[in-house]
């Protein structure tokens, strides 16, 4: 799977924007840097990670220690942008050099992955079966995708309209403004010059 | 799942049962590069698999992003600075580990979210052609059809949720300097009409009443 560097003691986040009622499923593995052998250690005992998943409205949803190697899901009961962050339990100083860790990491989102490992069906019909009910919750999951495009294209609508009306309510405010200022400006300088005896 | 010494014979099938096993992987990942961050990902990748890397920057300062994608051995495969959205395909033509890396450093303020895709080979078919005895019944090539039509939808609801994310960040940054200009403004206008006239009738003050004059 795809993997990345990171700081023994650094956090790494990942944004998954998701529907709600979804399940997310993760699964890690991390290992880390060792300097004598200059590369990473294929198993890392000891060490682990904490998993902490935060809705948008800032609660957090998941927060756990996992071993090095691990799968964690949640189900997101809002729909926006859920944030997943990762960050070793290590207590070694930073000032190690060149200490680093690899994390390997797949996100699945929806529950409509083709798992390779149940393939084999025996009867024809039964694997067609499968096969529709993967088609299914494909079709269950565009939908409810759909649904939250929707609800975020209004609040995009609703920025946008607010803009607009602030900036005409803005221009006429500014106008009133101006000539109250300009009225008050030359009534002011008029009698000062009058209360000089200038005028 | 690695594939180190492919260059020994195998038997045929195996490899090929390896390489499909090995080859599937679509890897999509929505982070955040904070200010002059570079933050680089590494995908380990069998010689001849089709590869895709897509790009897109959500939200923050210009929406734009410099990528990276090097081989191997070090050779540059794709490098562009500043874009905010790409698609790039290439096919691997060695073993090893792949690395793309997104970088911030020109910009000192603004963090920016970046999504990527990586699709490392094909998906596999829906009813493995392995063991088959018959071609694929009417009822497994509408299944395959509709499958195809399903992951393509998918594809463009990605897209399009991409786009509107953008679009509704522009329209929020927008919002936010229209309402800091308009108070901005009114307190300069306030302040500098009002200091005017402060201003003027100092000139006029009383202090050397015989040089008072009317100004041209």
């Amino acid at each position: 799977a795809l993997f990345f560097h990171s700081g023994e003691r650094e956090e790494k986040c990942i944004i998954e924007d998701v529907p709600s009622d979804t399940l997310v499923t993760g699964n890690y593995k991390v290992q880390r840097w060792d300097t004598h052998k200059q590369d990473f250690l294929e198993s890392a005992p000891g060490l682990g990670m904490f998993v902490t998943v935060t809705t948008p409205s800032d609660e957090v949803l998941l927060s756990k220690l996992y071993g090095p190697q691990g799968t964690f899901s949640f189900t997101s009961y809002i729909s926006g942008g859920h944030i997943i962050c990762l960050q070793s339990n290590s207590t070694r100083f930073v000032a190690f050099a060149g200490s680093k860790l690899r994390i390997h990491l797949d996100i699945r989102v929806g529950e409509h992955f083709l798992d390779e490992s149940i393939i084999q069906a025996k009867d024809k019909v039964n694997e067609v079966n499968f096969r529709l009910e993967h088609l299914i919750e494909q079709i269950y999951h565009i939908s409810k995708e759909q649904n939250y495009e929707r609800e975020r294209e209004e609040k995009f609508r609703k920025t946008s309209e607010e803009t607009n009306s602030n900036i005409l309510w803005w221009a006429i405010v500014q106008t009133l403004i101006l000539i109250s200022i300009g009225i008050w400006q030359i009534k002011s300088l008029r009698d000062f010059f009058i209360s000089k005896k200038l005028v | 799942m690695l594939l180190r010494d492919s260059g020994t014979a195998r038997p045929w099938g195996w490899l090929m049962l390896l390489v499909v096993a090995c080859a599937t992987r679509a890897s999509e990942i929505t982070f955040e590069l904070p200010d002059n961050a570079k933050q680089c990902f590494y995908e380990e990748i069998v010689q001849g698999t089709k590869c895709t890397l897509e790009f897109q920057v959500i939200t923050g300062g210009r929406y734009d992003v410099d990528c990276r994608l090097e081989g191997p051995d070090g050779a540059i495969l794709y490098k562009e600075t500043k874009k905010q959205y790409d698609s790039f395909t290439f096919t691997a033509s060695r073993n090893g580990t792949y690395k793309f890396c997104f970088s911030n450093e020109f910009s000192t303020f603004t963090h920016k979210t970046v999504y990527f895709d990586f699709q490392v080979g094909e998906d596999p078919p829906l009813f493995p052609s392995e063991n088959r005895a018959t071609a694929l019944t009417q009822m497994e090539s509408a299944c395959v059809s509709i499958h195809e039509a399903l992951k393509s939808v998918m594809d463009y609801q990605t897209h399009f949720r991409l786009r509107e994310a953008q679009g509704r960040s522009r329209a929020e940054d927008l919002n936010t300097r229209v309402a800091y200009w308009s108070i901005g403004e009114a307190i300069i206008l306030l302040v500098v009409s009002i200091g005017q006239i402060f201003l003027l009738k100092s000139f006029f003050s009383d202090k050397r009443t015989t040089t008072t004059r009317v100004g041209s």
